[in-house]
């Protein structure tokens, strides 16, 4: 079990697809429940397998010591491996895939459009994910990092809202993009490394050895550029953000769940799998860029969301802030204070987790609405094709109609802007206390992340300002009329929803679980990065 | 008594709120004996504790480690219970005035539709309440201190069909969040500091430990640290107790019922900030409180001269509250440390008092005016009142008592504490001359508006001629569960319950035996300031003694005798823009409005459309449309230029050529024989040169 249990999250999708693939084939025409019951099955096997792993996970293991690492040859004549293994970065992201992956499966039910194809390919998307976090030989991510985005421009470009195509190939083409550079990296760190080999962990020892300048530049900047990019656009990081809201809005609710909750973490996880641990001389140079860069996102995402009028454009632009948080958190990796330094990158790696749950009740609670209501305006546009509508509030009221819709909402709502007893509180408030602590970098030299975070906690006002407003507009004031037929909550999306309140809830007064899960991890990887010694550029 | 038993003072509270939003609503009205039963358990455990503590009181502070919360290695935060007198009390005053709010909400809030999620709100916050009260430590009580932000969102809120009730609680929960910030850096900058000294803490205890034993080798820039970290943390008191500049939240906040004004928002939640003041106040130094002192000196004055003018008799008390709130920030500032608390103390049973009263009379009002069919008149506006003394005694008593007290009448509460604080901004003027006299006036000018606007009040409402006579027919006093509140309050509003002790000037008793007069262990000397009021205690006792007569009696003479008329005087004020400053507030809303609200949601507007229609739809997708352009020209140079002109070129000139070359093919054999003569003469002819 331990050595195949990594393979087999990877791959019960895949043969859950291939089942539909023959069901289609026999009966599949005529019962397309079956093509659910099929998905539901992989992602729930999928997801017990994720509690086994957690269960039997140890969290002072490395990659290396661990019982369910896999190293096997896949392609001997150019060094790559099939390498996969789990530690303290990415076990939350893994548990956190399988999680939202079942409950996407389940809040998706409703789809009539095809369902064959759309579990089909949600499926090879959920591989893929799965992939991206437990691979440790960079050739296998990358093939992974790409297998993604090809279900994922099907799944927004065919089951999309009104813009879908422009908001699918603009996805794709942005993300592609990234991943030239990422690929340019890749090759580059293959053929610098004596021996030749994609393998992350052996990476670690040979890629700070490099040494050779490109057009006057050390070419390990240069790597870290390019890695930087790719990663960049998939958190999104400003100014490679504008593909976010679009996607966000135009994909189904499942698609959007696991855009924001899982794909967005694939670039923070990035940085840290692998630009931290192979470059940690380049962390050090280009953490303020970074701490700019965070409260930037965290700022211009804020203020955005305040000026939405559509609630899950609103919520797509408090992605692009809540990942801010993350970016933030890591840049205090070279704090002089070790404690900082732990805040700050454990910080980091909550927030990934708690983001994707927080996010994920977000966009499934505005799904919920616009399944019942066909909008999901705050107020109409003032363009709104009709007239009679344009500028006026979307909604109103649906406290009283909609109690439990209303009261969830609301948890998630105050979720999002941080209040504690919610999960989002801790780790966002250890990304500033993180990059608070950085007026002195470890190698002794002062630095502005200390003042670019006080900067940052405007985001704690801001992040208020438009979940209330929203709040406000959608769920006080005298019922709107149109809307006193409205049902509350049924219990399938009650099903969806609830598990990750909980989670939230749990984790927001008790997050030993989590914390015991990434610091050790964290600690090793801090270690790593301050031990490296600092030269110039 | 056992460390675990605190832990009810969050289970029981918390569970009342939980029972009340899954079942309560099944069960109906009478789920409210569920939350009424677990908070008088809890308010007995609290009386049990603070007799215990008066019992036994020793200067040691528990504190209590019981939860490792965060551990990261190095960096880790541990809750624990901070158990001493001044928590003892403040638990037993919040539990208190939340059972009485809870019995008398019995009534108040009857046939409300949301009646039972209405005292799952009340015990959320006193859940939340009772947390910041406990907590050892400044991360433990920023959560409560965020959680009772929350409680008192959804009970401003609770009738959220009024709009006005809906923005008042986001008002509140914004302008709280913006001290929060500064509390919240506050709360890192000690941490960090304290991190240098060697020992990285937020407990009180441990930060008043650690910086007694190092305070001698502080460098200027340590205390400037210190100073700066204080009054950040300051910022949250600021806003959670409705000081200047962020006091604008808790007027709005009287759309809540008239309970939830009474607990949260007057006698418990909104003095939470000044408990954290207290708890922080040993390591505040001298420079920081200078920074307090001030604030609250604004805002004492400020809030009160808005109150002169208010016709809703809640935004008179609110008004009140916020002055109220001010004196014990100011009492803090100048060093009265027993005198800021003792007032938190009186005020909550005075002012919580004083809310419960109006509410009797809103109520009373409310159910008069809806008898009457009449869903215009405001029964919360004064001018529709009068005379009501003869209908409502008890209300009228009680509430006659609660405001001797605020208008600080000796043999009542708040002429202990007032004077105390009085004395404590004369001391602060005779130690430091110059432009602290400022505090002093404010405290006692102050003093003399609470005494005139607390009678006008009185006047208004209960003494004169009934304003609307069928309304006035209507009025009944309320029923017990309302009246009982009034009058245990208003029982404890006299001085004797806080000193037990007949002579109305003296104010030692249990309460000042219990609360120790401070310390301070950043450059205070406190010793001179306690030696300083004790001194100034006698000027200011006769002061303010004079003061507060001047206010009643000029409240008399307008308002009760009529010897002035009212309205011309404030026209006559209104020459200057007195009047209408004092009645709008001082503008600081339209002020915030202006200079604050509209550039800000501009701005957002604006950064949206950069971020949107610029951005992204012009200079992304530009690059879209240019590699679209690109991709054209190729794909039309690719066919019309390469394939169409030069490929096909070759093909044409190859054509051409062939067509050319075909006349040649003529069949004559003869000229395919001199055709061939001559290349084999030419190739012949070309090897031969080379």
């Amino acid at each position: 079990m331990n050595e195949s249990i990594l393979t087999l999250l990877i791959f019960i999708p895949v043969i859950g697809a291939l089942a539909m693939l023959v069901f289609a084939q026999f009966g599949g025409k005529e019962n397309p429940d079956g093509f659910k019951w099929i998905a539901v099955i992989a992602t729930g096997i999928q997801l017990l397998l994720g509690i086994w792993l957690y269960l039997n996970y140890n969290p002072t293991d490395t990659v290396l010591t661990s019982a369910f690492t896999v190293q096997k040859e896949w392609i001997p004549q150019f060094n790559i491996q099939y390498y996969i293994g789990v530690d303290g970065l990415s076990m939350p992201m893994v548990l956190l895939t399988a999680f939202l992956s079942f409950i996407c499966v389940i809040s998706s039910w409703k789809i009539t459009k095809s369902p064959f194809g759309f579990f089909a390919l949600f499926l090879l998307l959920d591989a893929g994910m799965m992939g991206v976090f437990v691979s440790l030989d960079f050739f296998l991510f990358y093939v992974f990092w790409e297998v993604m985005l090809l279900p994922m421009y099907f799944l927004i470009g065919i089951w999309g809202g009104p813009q879908r195509q422009y908001a699918a190939i603009k996805f794709f083409l942005y993300t592609l993009f990234g991943s030239v550079f990422m690929l340019l990296a890749m090759l580059t760190l293959y053929f610098y490394s004596d021996p030749h080999t994609f393998n992350l962990i052996a990476l670690i020892d040979t890629a700070k050895t490099i040494d050779a300048t490109l057009w006057g530049f050390q070419i390990k900047y240069l790597i870290w550029l390019c890695l930087f990019i790719g990663f960049a656009i998939k958190v999104p990081v400003f100014p490679f953000h504008t593909w976010l809201p679009l996607a966000h809005v135009e994909a189904p609710t499942a698609i959007s769940v696991i855009l924001a909750g899982v794909l967005l973490k694939m670039g923070t996880y990035g940085l840290l799998r692998i630009s931290y641990p192979l470059l940690p001389g380049e962390v050090y140079h280009f953490a303020t860029i970074l701490a700019v860069l965070g409260v930037i996102n965290i700022i211009w995402g804020a203020a955005n969301a305040i000026a939405q009028i559509d609630l899950k454009k609103m919520v797509a632009y408090s992605s692009v802030s809540h990942m801010g948080y993350v970016i933030l958190g890591m840049a205090a990796v070279v704090s002089n204070s070790k404690a900082g330094a732990e805040a700050g990158m454990n910080g980091a790696a909550m927030q990934m987790f708690n983001h994707g749950t927080i996010t994920a009740m977000l966009f499934l609670l505005v799904g919920v609405i616009y399944d019942k209501a066909h909008h999901r305006y705050i107020f109409f546009p003032k363009d709104y094709k009709d007239k009679a509508l344009a500028g006026k509030q979307g909604f109103g009221g649906l406290g009283a109609q909609m109690p439990i819709y209303s009261a969830l909402m609301a948890m998630a709502f105050f979720a999002g802007l941080g209040l504690p007893a919610m999960s989002g509180f801790i780790s966002e408030a250890l990304c500033f206390i993180g990059g608070f602590s950085v007026d002195t970098t470890f190698a002794g030299e002062s630095s502005i992340i200390r003042i670019l975070t006080i900067i940052g906690t405007l985001g704690i006002l801001l992040n208020a300002i438009y979940f209330l407003r929203a709040f406000q507009h959608v769920f006080f004031g005298k019922l709107n009329e149109k809307y006193k037929e409205l049902t509350d909550i049924s219990l399938r999306e009650l099903v969806c929803v609830v598990p990750i309140a909980l989670i939230i809830l749990i984790l927001g007064i008790y997050p030993a679980p989590l914390i015991e899960m990434i610091a050790p991890t964290f600690s090793n990887l801090i270690d790593l990065i301050q031990s490296t010694p600092i030269m110039g550029i | 008594m056992p460390i675990s038993i605190f832990t009810l003072f969050l289970i029981l509270p918390l569970a009342s709120f939980i029972f009340q939003l899954s079942i309560g609503k099944r069960i109906g009205r009478n789920s409210h004996w569920v939350s009424l039963s677990f908070i008088f358990v809890t308010l007995c455990i609290a009386l049990g504790n603070l007799f215990s503590e008066i019992s036994h009181h020793s200067d040691e502070h528990a504190s209590n480690l019981v939860f490792n919360w965060i551990d990261l290695g190095t960096f880790k935060i541990e809750h624990g219970f901070q158990l001493d007198s001044l928590s003892a009390i403040m638990l037993v005053v919040v539990s208190l005035v939340s059972f009485l709010v809870h019995l008398y909400s019995t009534e108040y809030m009857k046939g409300d539709p949301r009646y039972t999620r209405y005292f799952g709100f009340l015990g959320l916050f006193t859940f939340s309440m009772n947390g910041i009260v406990l907590a050892d430590n400044l991360i433990m009580m920023y959560v409560f201190w965020e959680l009772v932000g929350l409680s008192s969102y959804l009970l401003i809120g609770f009738w959220f069909e009024k709009d006005s009730a809906a923005n008042a609680s986001k008002k509140a929960f914004l302008t709280n969040r913006v001290g929060d910030i500064g509390m919240f850096l506050g709360i890192m900058t000690i941490y960090f500091f304290t991190a240098s000294l060697g020992s990285a803490t937020l407990s009180f205890d441990g930060i008043t430990a650690l910086f007694q034993s190092s305070f001698s080798s502080f460098t200027p820039a340590d205390i400037t640290i210190v100073t700066i970290a204080g009054v950040l943390i300051f910022c949250g008191a600021i806003g959670k107790s409705a000081q200047f500049p962020l006091n604008i939240w808790l007027p709005d906040a009287m759309e809540g019922p008239t309970p939830v004004s009474a607990l949260i928002h007057a006698a418990t939640m909104v003095a939470a900030g000044v408990y954290m003041t207290v708890r922080i106040f040993p390591f505040l130094t001298p420079q920081a409180l200078e920074v307090v002192a001030v604030v609250g000196a604004v805002t004492a004055f400020g809030a009160a001269i808005i109150a002169i003018t208010q016709k809703d008799i809640k935004k008179v008390l609110a008004y009140s509250t916020v002055s109220q709130l001010g004196y014990m920030v100011m009492a803090l500032g100048v060093g009265a440390y027993q005198a800021g608390f003792f007032h938190l103390t009186t005020h909550a049973m005075f002012k919580a008092c004083l809310f419960l009263c109006s509410g009797s009379v809103i109520h009373a009002m409310h159910h008069a005016l809806h008898h009457l069919n009449d869903h215009k008149t405001d029964p919360q506006d004064m001018s529709n009142m009068g005379g009501m003394r003869n209908k409502m005694p008890i209300t009228y008593a009680s509430m006659l008592i609660a405001t001797l007290a605020i208008a600080g009448v000796p043999l009542f509460s708040g002429f202990l504490s007032k004077d105390m604080i009085l004395a404590g901004t004369l001391a602060y003027y005779h130690a430091h001359h110059g432009w602290t006299i400022i505090l002093p006036i404010a405290g006692f000018g102050a003093a003399v508006i609470t005494a005139f606007y607390m009678f006008r009040l009185i006047y208004l409402t209960f003494h004169g001629e009934p304003a609307r006579k069928d309304v006035y027919d209507q009025i009944h006093e309320s029923p017990l569960p309302m009246a009982f509140p009034l009058m245990l309050l208003a029982g404890l509003s006299l001085a004797f319950s806080f000193t037990f002790n007949l002579n109305p000037m003296d104010s030692h008793g249990w309460f000042t035996h219990l609360i120790s007069e401070g310390i301070n262990v950043v450059g205070l000397n406190m010793s001179q300031v306690i030696d300083g009021i004790h001194h100034a205690h006698h000027d200011a006792m006769i002061i303010s003694l004079t003061v507060a007569g001047i206010g009643i009696g000029l409240a008399a003479i307008f308002y009760l005798y009529k010897l002035v008329n009212v309205e011309k005087l404030a026209g006559v004020l209104n020459f200057f823009g007195l009047y209408n400053l004092s009645y709008n507030k001082f503008y600081i809303d339209e002020i915030y409005d202006a200079i604050l609200y509209r550039p800000f949601m501009w701005f957002c507007n604006l950064f949206s459309w950069i971020d949107w229609d610029l951005y992204d739809q012009k200079f992304i997708d530009f690059w879209g449309w240019f590699t679209l352009k690109i991709s054209d020209g190729a794909g039309y140079s690719d066919y019309n230029w390469l394939d169409q002109k030069l490929v096909d070129g070759f093909g044409k000139i190859t054509n051409k050529f062939g067509q050319g070359l075909k006349v040649t093919q003529s069949g004559i054999i003869q000229n395919y024989l001199l055709g061939g003569v001559i290349g084999f003469v030419t190739i012949f002819i070309i090897f031969k040169a080379f």
